[in-house]
């Protein structure tokens, strides 16, 4: 379900694999209708992809009590989208670099690199229970509005 | 949204020709099986044509890591084939360029597994 205030929608969605591709379309369709270019657009959708299977798969386990939400933010100069979960929370001190040989033949640990990688600004907080993400791209020419 | 596999055979190697999306879930799972699949049945040239794939994730990214290991630890060799553009930058981005084998032309790249 999404509420809107202005510019801002909010999703509150299930810990689902389903809920993952809504929010993956969501962001496309936001960062389409900001007039970023087809590339940042990938990036985008792709990021929050990222910060969503993180959400549903590593924060809530797929507890179907748990829920994620999403929102997304044009304020004229950049989107904010922010994702958050009630899971355990994240310890980013524990995050590695997959680039490195000892990590680069690892069956995982790429999403948050990815997500700092098509980002301008990645943030994590810790919500007790929880974390929240929160990814910006700035517009680096004028947008349209959501 | 799914990906679609099929497997043909070509002067001894096997390739996996996949459409679709290899994301978390059913892509990624699908890629699995289909590559376990081949290994048990003895195949050790394997060839991914990724041609068709639009989308990969970084579960995706991670299903072509572990075939590629998985396929190395049973004395074989596995090699990517026509990248699409997105594909190609997230393998530079993550590294992974330098770990596989990728290859533009199929018959260049069937030629150039070890006989």
């Amino acid at each position: 379900m999404a509420d809107s205030i202005a510019s801002r929608y909010t999703y509150t969605l299930d810990s689902s694999l389903e809920s993952v591709n809504r929010v993956e379309q969501a962001a496309e369709q936001i960062a389409q209708k900001a007039g970023l270019n087809e590339d940042a657009v990938f990036q985008v959708s792709m990021a929050v992809r990222e910060a969503a299977v993180n959400a549903v798969l590593h924060g809530n386990a797929y507890d179907a009590q748990k829920k994620i939400t999403a929102s997304f933010e044009n304020t004229g100069n950049a989107l904010i989208i922010r994702i958050a979960d009630q899971g355990k929370g994240l310890d980013i001190t524990q995050l590695t670099d997959p680039r490195t040989p000892e990590n680069l033949l690892s069956g995982s640990g790429r999403g948050i690199f990815l997500i700092r990688s098509f980002m301008d600004e990645v943030h994590f907080k810790q919500l007790h229970p929880g974390t929240e993400l929160t990814l910006i791209k700035h517009f680096t020419s004028a947008p349209r509005g959501m | 949204m799914t990906m679609k596999t099929s497997t043909r055979q070509v002067d001894g190697v096997t390739i996996l020709d996949l459409s679709g999306r290899i994301t978390l879930g059913e892509g990624s799972v699908q890629l699995r099986d289909a590559v376990r699949d081949l290994i048990s049945k003895g195949s050790k040239r394997i060839l991914l044509n990724l041609a068709e794939v639009n989308y990969i994730d970084s579960s995706g990214i991670g299903e072509l890591v572990s075939a590629f290991t998985s396929v190395r630890n049973q004395g074989g060799e596995l090699k990517l084939l026509k990248l699409t553009k997105k594909v190609h930058d997230l393998l530079q981005i993550t590294k992974l360029y330098t770990v596989f084998d990728i290859k533009d032309d199929e018959a260049a790249a069937v030629a150039s597994f070890a006989k």
